[in-house]
């Protein structure tokens, strides 16, 4: 058995690695696990990681869960383009930094972004007080503020002059809120340039198909099956926290 | 001028960063600073342009933030002994799936204790009992999780030689060890792990490195923690508010 990606495009993560392995032609079967209808909840996916959480990969008998791991093993394995993940020591440490920095704040803010103002309403039947989710905005925008002054600055891409996996991780991240339909680029004429660059770097088509799912969101999730409300509903929490 | 690293041992990756370097015999300057000062918000003692956060690395021009960026600059640029972050592409991504699972669960969980006993009140605030006790059951599925998962029947977290993941997460306990939490009671295999660590690094090097954290209580109880200034406190009641 080939490469296997346990991924559902509503998630994140999942998203950049999509766009990374078809963005370098490797080749994979993609497995499906539809969070929202708790597919990743079954006994089938916990053989593949017990923890229940997707992005996973199946390379044989070897199995990898999360996302970075996962990026920086195809990296390797397929020995993709340098600019994804330089040799360079200096150069890779500024993608190393970005990815370490993004876990527990980019990440989580757009995270909320979604749930608070999606999510929770539309699919858990659960109304989000107006002042929380003002406060997760302000909290976003704080975070904004620091991806486009500490990290991308003057720079064409996050990390450097070319696109590399800190790019890709960012872009399928704020993608969160403008699926929830924040208009987090506007007044960040800097950040919409670098978001316009990553899109022509890993090309429209491939962009749009990796975001269909996100970008719809709003108009198609509906209320969730009780059970099914039931069995998401600690592990969304915890999530969210 | 060398390698800097600011740091304060107070800090969990702060004393990673440190630990880190001591063991592999890393030539340093060390910049130590004071955060219960706020001495990060001042450019004096941080480079200005650093997220005002430790550990910060200061090599030549080039600074770097993020431990776990550091310790991977820190391997590959002095070539530390490869076990630390192995060239074999399987265990070596053992560690970043170690690492990722970490930010998740691990760091920002095991901290909650020093802030509720000592940090909070140190500027005249109560973390509410009812966080306290989320926060007891999220660290009991995270020790569940790292033995079971992680640990399982290994000498060390993600094979059979310690590496980054090892102090990562050494350290992370450590800072609700030293204030008295018992995380390995009834843990027999992880209070295994912890020992095993430490006798890696040698009793020496863990003494140097945790005597602050150790000695925190204690300061505390003869009011000889600083008074934060402040703008160090609203920093301080930002951190507290996010407590889950
Ligand atoms: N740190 C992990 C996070 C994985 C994660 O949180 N996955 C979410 C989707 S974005 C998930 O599967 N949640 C399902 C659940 O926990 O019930 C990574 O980067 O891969
Ligand atoms: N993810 C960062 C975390 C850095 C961090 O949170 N540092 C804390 C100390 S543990 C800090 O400097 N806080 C000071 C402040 O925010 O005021 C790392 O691993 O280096």
């Amino acid at each position: 058995m080939g490469l296997e990606l346990y991924l559902d495009l509503l998630s994140q993560p999942c998203r950049a690695i999509y766009i990374f392995a078809k963005k370098n032609g490797i080749p994979f079967e993609m497995r499906t696990v539809e969070l929202l209808k708790g597919q990743h909840l079954s006994d089938a996916f916990a053989q593949v990681n017990p923890l229940k959480m997707v992005p996973a990969l199946k390379d044989g008998d070897f199995t990898l869960t999360e996302s970075v791991a996962i990026l920086l093993y195809l990296t390797r394995k397929y020995q993709v383009p340098d600019h994804w993940y330089p040799q360079d020591l200096q150069a890779r440490a500024r993608v190393d930094e970005y990815l370490a920095w993004q876990h527990v704040t980019l990440r989580r803010n757009c995270l909320r972004a979604l749930w608070h103002k999606v999510m929770f309403p539309v699919f858990l039947g659960e109304p989000v007080s107006p002042e929380v989710q003002a406060a997760t905005l302000a909290e976003l925008d704080v975070t904004l503020q620091i991806l486009e002054d500490k990290f991308l600055q003057n720079k064409a891409f996050l990390a450097g002059p070319h696109i590399s996996l800190a790019d890709l991780v960012a872009i399928t991240e704020l993608m969160h809120p403008v699926g929830a339909g924040c208009q987090i680029f506007e007044g960040r004429p800097k950040l919409a340039a670098w978001r316009q660059r990553v899109e022509a770097a890993v090309g429209a088509v491939l962009f749009q198909e990796a975001h269909e799912v996100i970008l719809k969101a709003k108009d198609t999730v509906s209320l969730a099956d009780p059970s099914v409300k039931q069995k998401l509903m600690p592990r969304v929490l915890a999530m969210i926290r | 001028m060398g390698l800097e690293l600011y740091l304060d041992l107070l800090s969990q990756p702060s004393r990673a960063v440190y630990i880190f370097a001591k063991k592999n015999g890393i030539p340093f300057q060390l910049r130590a600073l004071d955060l219960l000062k706020g001495h990060h918000l001042n450019p004096e003692f941080l480079p200005a342009n650093s997220l005002q956060r430790v550990p910060v690395l200061k090599d030549g021009d080039f600074l770097l933030t993020e431990s776990v960026a550091i310790l991977i600059y820190l391997s590959i640029k002095y070539q530390t002994a490869d076990h630390w972050y192995p060239s074999d592409l399987q265990a070596r991504m053992r560690i970043h799936e170690y690492l990722g699972w970490h930010g998740d669960c691990i760091r920002s969980t095991f901290g909650v204790s020093l802030w509720a006993q000592v940090l909070a009140p140190l500027i005249g605030i109560q973390v509410p009992e009812e966080k306290l006790k989320r926060n007891r059951a999220a660290m009991d599925r995270a020790l569940q999780c790292l033995e079971d998962k992680f640990l399982g029947d290994k000498a060390f977290l993600t094979g059979q030689q310690v590496t980054l993941a090892d102090i990562m997460a050494l350290e992370e306990l450590m800072q609700a060890v030293a204030i008295g939490c018992d995380l390995f009671e009834g843990r027999p295999r992880l209070a295994a792990w912890r020992q095993r660590v430490e006798a890696f690094l040698g009793a020496d090097l863990c003494r140097e490195t945790h005597s602050v954290i150790w000695s925190i209580r204690e300061l505390a109880a003869n009011k000889k923690l600083p008074d934060p200034p402040p703008e160090m406190r609203s920093r301080m009641l930002l951190r507290i508010a996010r407590i889950p």
